[in-house]
């Protein structure tokens, strides 16, 4: 490095002026590098997120100033079928969708853990539905679930004959909700598919070995050896998953912006659709702040599950 | 193919009773099948989103004469209208300046974040590294309403500053996060020598550590320019007129209109608004997965 070649009369040179020997001062450095990552989270984050909690005890609509109304806002959800229902599908999405992610991301990994040719060229093409603009991709699925022109309901009934109609994936409450599951699998897989990877890559070999020496079949190696050396990372991609599937928008509001008759709203498109749509900003509010309890029950779980980590390596539990 | 299928992996060489489940029909069955199962479905809907944007409407919508699956005279009709008739290139540039714009912003205010927390160790450091991280599971569909008043406040509203200024609260918990494990990697040492022969606090950032970072950040900054190419919500709340709106935005607002939808043009839209993000991340795929990995693993 060339600092480590400054002789005392360079130094002497460049005898560094006030502003210099300030930005030497540790306590005034550290208040320098934090800044603007604090500040932006502070105004950006913080502050709304207690002003979001404000505005869902006010009557606040936009362009009107609200006053505090109390618990008025959640009385009202909680008497609202609406509401209810988007909690129930919030719910339903997150549980049915988690569980095909894993299922079927768990499979892929195990799948992409042998060795075979390309395979850094597969990885990289498994990754793309989780980096292209979810928008973009939930376009092409509601393209794909076309009541006339869907592609699946071509090859069911034009090539392999095995319906008469074509498939209505959008019109009616149940096939909606589970087309939109489907498309939340599809691009949630490679992202749990990777990371799981990355786990599956740190699990010696030689543990292995040992099972099977011992006799220990295929399933078995599976259950003793890899899931539980994979819990500690599958208990944060869960969490994240579980997040960020919860609060899911984008896939809903592109599909089908919570209909036929609002049976697919998650509480994120139902908060939309009343805060900002409908200009309701108090009941909006109060809406996603109906989501923190589940947030923090998902955190929960994530740190249990890290707390799981610690022993597992062989360290010593605190 | 047919060489790695022959080739026996370590798990056979290991244990010779495993060799019959190692056998080339049940690897084909076991690996390959499925495999490929989740290639196709996993890329059919891009494939989909391709052949419908160089299809000609009267193919697109005539399935019984001509194979769907097949462009029989491919055009450009669509991606025409979408450039020439269509406010779409000032879209993309508007999408371009934000996520350039938010990701300078966050790499910048981020490794600065990592530096001190990681380097300068004070006393608390840990817990700012926390708040940092907890920041990062607040998600954005909690945020937008009270965000949406700030932006008001500000007067930002309907202008793609405020996207600019927003969207770091979720690029910055997660690059401080991914930098500070790669500060960490960093020696000591090297810190100190130069502290021994009198490089300032900035010198050393500059000229050690920032070098050594190199591709912690450059991790960083592919996965801000994707999450803020993508980002919608936000988008969606903030910007009202046309002409500001982000790619995402604009097409399923601006493009999907009255009953009879224009399938090849949202196609090609959507085609076009993906083609950043797969170059870009093509063009840096190993730092995008050790990104991926190295943050879910610290």
């Amino acid at each position: 490095m060339s600092v480590t070649a400054l002789s005392p009369r360079d130094l002497a040179l460049r005898q560094p002026n006030w502003f210099a020997r300030l930005l030497d001062y540790k306590p005034f450095l550290i208040v320098v590098c934090l800044a603007p990552a604090i500040g932006l989270l502070a105004v950006f984050l913080t502050y709304p997120l207690g002003l979001g909690v404000w505005l869902a005890f006010t009557d606040t609509t936009i362009g009107r100033r609200g006053i505090y109304v109390g618990l008025e806002n959640f009385q009202y959800l909680l008497s609202d079928p609406l509401w209810w229902g988007a909690v129930f599908y919030s719910v339903f999405y997150t549980a049915v969708a988690t569980f095909g992610k894993f299922a079927l991301g768990f499979w892929l990994a195990l799948l992409l853990n042998n060795h075979f040719p390309f395979k850094s060229i597969l990885r990289a093409i498994v990754l793309l539905p989780w980096i292209v603009p979810t928008v973009l991709s939930a376009l092409a699925f509601w393209w794909i679930y076309d009541p006339q022109f869907s592609i699946i309901s071509y090859l069911l009934v034009d090539v392999l004959h095995w319906r008469s109609t074509n498939i209505d994936f959008l019109g009616s409450a149940w096939p909606a909700r589970f087309s939109l599951i489907a498309a939340n699998i599809w691009r949630g897989i490679p992202f749990v598919a990777i990371s799981l990877l990355a786990g599956l890559q740190t699990i010696s070999p030689s543990l292995y070995e040992a099972a099977m020496l011992d006799g220990a079949s295929s399933w078995q190696r599976f259950r003793y050896i890899t899931f539980p050396m994979m819990m500690p990372i599958l208990a944060i991609v869960m969490t994240f998953s579980i997040i960020f599937t919860f609060t899911d928008f984008q896939l809903v509001y592109a599909i089908t912006r919570g209909g036929p008759v609002n049976s697919t709203h998650l509480l994120a498109t139902l908060a939309f659709q009343r805060g900002i749509a409908g200009g309701e900003l108090g009941e909006g509010a109060a809406i996603a702040v109906s989501m923190v309890p589940f947030l923090v029950f998902a955190t929960l779980f994530s740190y249990f599950g890290l707390a799981r980590r610690k022993w597992q390596q062989g360290e010593s539990d605190d | 193919m047919t060489d790695a299928v022959a080739q026996p992996t370590n798990v056979a060489s290991a244990a010779p009773d495993t060799m019959a489940w190692d056998s080339r029909a049940r690897r084909m069955m076991m690996i390959y099948l499925p495999l490929a199962c989740f290639v196709i479905i996993l890329l059919f809907p891009f494939y989909w989103m391709a052949v419908t944007a160089f299809k000609p409407n009267a193919e697109l919508l005539n399935y019984k004469e001509h194979n769907p699956f097949w462009i029989s005279s491919p055009t450009l009709a669509h991606i025409q209208h979408l450039l020439f008739n269509t406010a779409y290139p000032r879209w993309l540039k508007t999408t371009m300046l934000v996520a350039i714009g938010s990701t300078f912003l966050s790499l910048l205010a981020s490794t600065l974040a990592a530096y001190a927390i990681e380097r300068l160790r004070f006393r608390g450091s840990p817990y700012v590294g926390l708040g940092i991280y907890l920041a990062y599971l607040v998600p954005p569909s909690i945020l937008f309403i009270p965000l949406a008043t700030v932006v008001v406040q500000f007067g930002l509203f309907d202008s793609p500053l405020a996207l600019i200024l927003v969207y770091p609260t979720f690029l910055v918990p997660f690059c401080t996060w991914l930098l500070i494990g790669y500060f960490k990697s960093i020696p000591y040492e090297l810190e100190e020598c130069a502290l021994v022969d009198g490089a300032t606090r900035l010198q050393i950032l500059r000229r050690i550590t920032l070098p050594l970072a190199v591709p912690g950040l450059i991790s960083a900054g592919i996965f801000s320019f994707t999450l803020s190419w993508n980002e919608f919500i936000y988008a969606l709340a903030f910007i009202q007129s046309s002409a500001n709106k982000t790619v995402p935005v604009a097409i399923l607002t601006e493009l999907v209109s009255g009953d009879v939808y224009q399938w090849g043009a949202l196609m090609a839209g959507s085609l076009l608004g993906s083609l950043p993000v797969a170059i870009f991340y093509s063009l840096f795929v190993d730092y995008y997965v050790s990104s991926l990995t190295g943050a879910v693993k610290e």
